[in-house]
């Protein structure tokens, strides 16, 4: 098992092997290790992603965006770039906010619901991996781990909903519950279509099947269709438009987040956001042969590729080949917010039922029936 | 909601729900307050109340001259400040029997026209807002202050303009007007291009717009709708043809109706259609103008008091909402006994509660913007 934790443990017994310590206690300093180290992806991930959000919007606005606040005197000027400390200095103002809880709320139920969000985000990372075996854990169970776990942040939205004791909170929460519950079946049967090919659960796996035959993109019909059904139903899943409903704000003024401001609030947001991010790495990982170098793509033969593109295959371009094809599903997921508007409730439950779910089951025995042909 | 407040049922039925929609809500379009009766999502009830905005114009009239009231006409349709100008010196010049000349007219057909395109650009921008599509907004809003900026030449003001006055206009054409409205028109035709395939083909948008809160044209009409909103409906009624005031029946234009293209006649899609094509009818009206306006003082006809004999007028006008209607008592005196307004935003408010029932509450919203309204007008 080719896992952080793992080697993390073994490197320390090693290091720290003169000094009679205890195993289980480095054992802990070598998941708490990794523990901070995914908070930090979490929270570079919301500020960058914020960031982009705000810029990439304001290109297709024809606004300027951002432009004020730099960094350690940075700023970036009139170049596009200008604002480069807009989110920090905005993750600022969050924390330092004054706190409000609603006198006739459920104060308990208020406090804990952003942590059940936030925890769904966070141990979902355990299975997710950046680049060959970059992961903190590679289950074997992998796939099926990470979309239990991207959906117990549901829980905690309905809490929020409840809890908060506003009516506009518990129309978003109902519809948020409605939509992410029913969302993850579709996800589900189209990732489901890949481990029938490839026999396995694991994320190494499949990305190893995929080095040693096609892209899934690009493997037949179905699971290019597999693809769209998973990418669109992740692009519900995060509650983003056409599907956020949940949120709607010319509807529910803030949806199931209406009573929240300040730290719960940013913990709201960066949830949100590491959503966002799974559903780009696992649609990359899945569907667009993760950690692979595009160039094998071009394995055509009779066309000589030069040795050197191989070496772009390693570890560390592996991670760099996952980022951008992450960041490019993210700008899709942008493109596609700043350009449709939004679904009605029941519009979005039929899109759901009558027409992602058969696509997908179909989807499911084909691409069987194309396994045995070919 | 609190499991304490349950105990107590009463009367209240426990599967209906009040929300009380506005006045603090992004979409109210102002400071409208909706009280929905919901099941579920679906609204068996609304209940618009109005009034938050209320700043007794009738009365405030009746205390001012004729002139200091134009400020206050503006501030009525503030997204249509100019034909609230327009259509209040229309009434006054009526009541002194003024004959205008040529180019104050062709001036006020073009200014008019041109917030024609100003209102309906917030009015179609706004009601993507409200089907959740936030970029046609900011585009619209900026072609918007293109106009903006012509009127800030023209008068120095952006929103409120004070600009018609009764018997002419405060100040002629600024130098470089007309070049410079070309040079809008020309750049809006490729914009207006640019918002049909934005929003109005968008298959998700007439998901949310086609079959949505159908006004029947015999609804609308017993409902008093005017304006954009009743010729959604099919009805071919519009001041500028039917009962042509200043000079419009010199222009050719046509008066775009609903046909219910994406669904049935008279649904939201149909008032979105309607607003949009009026934007093209407005600059065929104003490119008409252009080109065949005369020269002449601006100033010639205009009364240095206003002290009107006694009488009572009527006059009518095609504002970007509809027909607005100022009704003017005079007892002789430079005041006016009494000024009422009619505010064609809410006579097309009135249709809200008999349209939306059984639709969700993302209708609402939808129908809501469909509609047009502006609080300033509707509480005065």
């Amino acid at each position: 098992m080719d896992s952080v934790v793992g080697s993390l443990n073994k490197t320390l017994i090693s290091l720290f092997s003169e000094i009679s310590l205890d195993v289980s206690l480095l054992f802990l300093v070598a998941v708490i290790i990794p523990g901070i180290v995914i908070f930090l992806i979490m929270t570079v991930n919301a500020i960058v992603a914020v960031y982009m959000e705000r810029k990439v919007s304001a290109f297709m606005q024809d606004r300027l965006g951002p432009m004020e606040v730099g960094i350690f005197g940075f700023k970036g000027g009139k170049k596009f770039w200008g604002g480069i400390g807009q989110t920090i200095a905005d993750a600022i103002k969050l924390l330092v906010k004054e706190d409000i809880i609603p006198k006739d709320a459920n104060k308990f139920l208020m406090v804990l619901a952003p942590f059940i969000i936030f925890i769904g985000a966070f141990v979902t990372f355990i299975g997710v991996p950046f680049s060959n075996g970059l992961v903190i854990s590679d289950f074997n169970i992998g796939i099926l781990y990470v979309i239990a776990m991207s959906s117990v942040g549901v829980i905690g939205i309905i809490l929020a909903g409840w809890a908060s004791n506003n009516k506009w909170s518990l129309y978003g929460a109902m519809r948020a519950a409605a939509q992410i519950i029913s969302y993850e079946i579709p996800i589900g049967l189209s990732l489901l279509l890949i481990v029938i090919v490839v026999g396995s659960l694991e994320m190494s796996a499949i990305v190893n099947w995929q080095a040693e035959n096609r892209w899934f993109i690009i493997h037949s019909p179905f699971a290019l269709l597999g693809f769209l059904i998973y990418f669109i139903s992740g692009v519900a899943e995060t509650n983003r438009v056409p599907f956020d409903i949940p949120e709607a704000e010319s509807e529910l003024v803030a949806g199931w987040m209406t009573e929240y401001s300040g730290f719960r609030w940013a913990l709201f947001f960066l949830s949100e956001y590491t959503n966002m991010l799974i559903v780009c790495i696992i649609a990359s990982i899945v569907f667009l042969g993760g950690w692979l170098s595009p160039f094998q793509l071009f394995d055509i033969p009779g066309i000589e590729i030069p040795e050197s593109f191989f070496v772009l295959d390693g570890f560390y371009m592996g991670m760099f080949w996952l980022l951008l094809k992450t960041v490019l599903l993210i700008f899709v997921m942008m493109w596609i917010r700043w350009t449709f508007p939004r679904l009605r409730v029941d519009q979005l439950m039929y899109l759901c039922w009558k027409v992602f779910i058969p696509f997908a089951l179909a989807n499911l025995v084909f691409v069987c029936i194309w396994e045995l042909l070919f | 909601m609190g499991i304490d407040n349950l105990k107590d049922t009463g009367s209240i039925k426990a599967d209906e729900m009040v929300l009380n929609m506005g006045p603090q809500h992004p979409s109210t379009h102002g400071v409208l307050r909706l009280k929905i009766h919901t099941d579920g999502e679906i609204v068996s009830k609304i209940e618009p109340i109005i009034g938050y905005l209320h700043r007794c114009f009738e009365k405030h009239c009746e205390n001012l001259s004729y002139e200091q009231i134009i400020p206050f006409v503006d501030r009525c349709d503030y997204l249509a400040s100019m034909h609230m100008d327009h259509a209040y010196s229309m009434t006054v010049e009526k009541l002194l029997d003024i004959e205008l000349p040529e180019r104050v007219e062709y001036i006020r057909v073009i200014i008019s026209e041109l917030q024609r395109i100003a209102s309906h650009l917030v009015a179609i921008g706004t009601f993507g807002l409200d089907v959740g599509a936030i970029t046609p907004f900011t585009w619209t809003i900026r072609d918007r202050e293109r106009v903006l900026d012509l009127f800030e030449a023209l008068c120095g003001a952006r929103l409120l303009y004070n600009y018609i006055w009764p018997g002419g206009v405060s100040h002629d054409l600024s130098p470089k007007f007309i070049q410079r409205t070309i040079e809008f028109l020309d750049y809006f035709d490729k914009q207006y291009d640019e918002y049909n395939e934005l929003l109005t083909g968008n298959p998700i948008f007439v998901e949310r717009t086609a079959d949505v809160g159908v006004i029947p044209a015999d609804v609308a009409v017993n409902q008093g709708v005017t304006g954009p909103s009743l010729r959604g409906s099919g009805v071919a009624y519009d001041l500028r043809k039917t009962e042509p005031y200043s000079i419009y029946e010199k222009f050719e234009f046509d008066v775009p109706v609903g046909e219910g293209k994406m669904g049935t006649v008279g649904d939201c899609w149909d008032r979105y259609s309607v607003r949009m094509l009026e934007m093209r009818e407005s600059i065929k009206i104003i490119r008409q103008a252009m080109s065949s306006i005369p020269d002449g003082d601006v100033h010639s006809a205009m009364p240095k008091r206003i002290r009107p004999k006694k009488g009572s007028v009527y006059s009518r006008y095609e504002s970007a909402r509809g027909d607005v209607g100022f009704y003017i008592i005079s007892d002789g005196k430079n005041i006016p006994l009494r000024v009422k307004m009619r505010s064609p935003a809410f006579c097309n408010l009135s249709a809200l509660s008999e349209i939306s029932e059984g639709w969700m509450i993302s209708d609402v919203i939808t129908i809501l913007g469909s509609l047009d309204i502006v609080l300033g007008e509707i509480d005065r």
